[in-house]
């Protein structure tokens, strides 16, 4: 059977759900091998495994911390000329895509970004696509060279299955040209608490109609277990972390159920949630353009019907 | 100094962009512009050129790859303060995936003396965020992406960077290959004196040929992906909208979220 490589996305070891997802878009295609590059590659492979990797390739990072994506990218290069691989699969994030440029002008192959669905065709993986602000779906396939496909979080419920996980020690070479851009400084961010934005089944974000109070946008958020969520003018105003941003030049997702609270909808925010399952709108102004696109939509000030729906919800779980 | 500030024409996003009968993007029968997010670019190398202040030998050179109406983009940019424009226009290119536009991009700006090459930190209509990478990974030189700050000392420059898990100072020397974000600071509108400025500037039209590019390597029948199909996504319809009175919208609020089951 064919290998399908993943690169794993984790923390420290600890693997992210996108890599489960990717897992088990793998196994459509062929046998899953995870790419593990980092340490503690021990509680990784357990969980890697779960998700049926049949062999985990594991390239020791000491070498590499602490450099952008050009390792990586040479990294995996070396990989796909060892294994020939019948696909690689990675997530589709700012670093995920970028690795995946390289590697793609590395080995002169194919390369699809922001996957939302990858199915096994008769001449390769077929992926889809949602272009233009989320208006029109695209179906597409490589050409040329290895498939290399960024995938987008939720692209794929998680399926368990049991690999082997047979850990490989990689060794690579990495060149010196590859190492010329160097982290200097890093502060990581507080923690929220809260599921990351992209992956979150739920999603509530707040607007210009907060008026600078996210409170009752986060409690709602709570309430639901929600991720949260902000517009570009929220942002651009201070009111909340770029990092929180949905829309084009932010995050794009596509949750179970998205709530929006005090955003009119201006494209650039309809880019980033117009594929979401459900969607929520509460505005004070009716003619909010967001609304035409809503499977329930409340005309009020968020400041009073967030609080009551917040009390609403939790009365209602007990 | 010579700063490259990479620019894509783009269909207008709120207009109505579509896909012509091969798959590729309607480039022509939209109306078009200089991509919102390369607005960012160009300004950041205008800033990086006032902060080396009056007598600094800094040139930017404004380069697009795209058809005719492409040096709309290369205008407004000349307007905003860029110093002069650089069109690759060639038939042979239409179609071009972003390897290839890579290549183009690549090889007009090895022609180009460059020390910073700047792009925005994706285009409007494709949104790959991959030609920044692509270019480095070509010209074989450094990448810092992403920047929210650029800041420039000699040869030496140091971005900042947002992301998901952190807050990153990166540091690289030049020359190299910087994308921004739109984080990285509002773009100034052309004056009326840029305005009339721009119209003396210098704008070279090169070819593939000029640039020593086979027509083989570029356009839709050498990309490396084929789009196999473009659907219109329906448009959604309206659900049940009510208005809130005395409290009544969060209670028909919470029903609904019962009725999908998300309480």
């Amino acid at each position: 059977m064919t290998e399908i490589l993943v690169l794993v996305d984790h923390v420290d070891g600890q693997v992210r759900k996108t890599t489960n997802e990717l897992l088990t878009i793998a196994r459509r295609l062929g046998e899953p091998s995870a790419v593990f590059i980092g340490s503690n590659v021990d509680a990784a492979s357990e969980a890697l495994k779960t998700y049926g990797a049949e062999k985990v390739y594991v390239v020791d990072d000491a070498d590499i911390k602490g450099y952008l994506v050009a390792p990586k990218a040479e990294a995996l290069q070396q990989l796909v000329e060892k294994t020939s691989p019948g696909a690689v699969l990675i997530s589709s994030n700012a670093e995920g895509k970028e690795i995946a440029a390289r590697l793609s002008v590395k080995t002169e192959s194919g390369l699809i970004t922001d996957a939302v669905d990858v199915q096994p065709g008769d001449s390769g993986p077929v992926t889809t696509q949602s272009v233009f602000a989320g208006n029109y779906t695209v179906s597409a396939k490589v050409t040329k060279g290895t498939p290399i496909i960024t995938v987008k979080p939720n692209a794929a419920t998680p399926e368990q299955a049991d690999g082997a996980a047979a850990v490989e020690k990689v060794e690579v070479t990495i060149s010196e040209s590859a190492k010329a851009a160097k982290i200097v400084a890093s502060e990581p961010r507080k923690a929220t608490g809260r599921p990351e934005l992209t992956e979150a089944a739920i999603v509530v974000s707040g607007g210009r109609g907060t008026g600078g109070n996210f409170e009752p946008v986060e409690k709602f958020a709570d309430s639901l277990g929600a991720a949260v969520g902000a517009s570009r003018a929220a942002v651009d105003s201070g009111w909340y972390p770029h990092s929180f941003q949905v829309g084009q030049t932010g995050k794009t997702v596509s949750p179970q159920l998205y709530v929006a609270a005090g955003i009119s909808g201006a494209i650039q925010h309809r880019a980033g949630m117009q594929t979401s399952k459900t969607i929520i709108a509460i505005n004070k102004d009716e003619e909010a353009p967001l609304f035409e696109l809503v499977d329930f939509g409340v005309v009020g000030d968020l400041h009073s019907v967030l609080p009551a729906a917040t009390d609403e919800v939790n009365k209602r779980k007990g | 100094m010579n700063i490259v500030v990479c620019v894509k024409y783009v269909p207008d996003a709120t207009a109505d962009r579509h896909f012509e009968a091969d798959n590729t993007v309607d480039r022509v029968g939209v109306d078009g512009l200089l991509s919102e997010l390369d607005e960012y670019a160009v300004e950041q190398a205008l800033q990086l050129k006032e902060k080396q202040g009056e007598g600094a030998e800094v040139e930017i050179t404004v380069l697009t790859v795209g058809p005719e109406q492409a040096s709309d983009a290369i205008r407004k940019a000349l307007q905003m303060g860029a110093d002069k424009g650089v069109h690759v226009l060639d038939d042979a290119i239409a179609g071009s995936d972003a390897a290839a536009t890579s290549l183009v991009l690549a090889e007009a700006i090895k022609k180009l003396p460059h020390d910073l090459v700047m792009c925005g930190m994706a285009s409007t209509d494709g949104s790959m965020s991959v030609v920044p990478a692509m270019l480095a990974e070509r010209l074989d030189v450094p990448q810092v992406t992403f920047a929210s700050v650029v800041e420039m000392q000699g040869d030496q420059v140091r971005i900042k960077r947002d992301g998901d898990a952190a807050t990153e100072v990166i540091g690289a020397t030049a020359p190299m290959v910087v994308s921004v974000t739109d984080q990285s600071g509002e773009a100034r509108y052309p004056s009326f004196k840029g305005i009339m400025a721009a119209k003396k500037k210098p704008v070279e039209t090169w070819s593939l040929a000029d640039l020593g590019v086979e027509a083989e390597k570029v356009g839709l029948a050498a990309a490396w992906t084929a789009v196999e199909a473009t659907e219109a996504r329906p448009p959604r319809s309206q659900g049940e909208i009510v208005v809130d009175e005395d409290g009544a919208g969060a209670v028909k609020l919470a029903e609904f979220l019962a009725s999908k089951k998300f309480i």
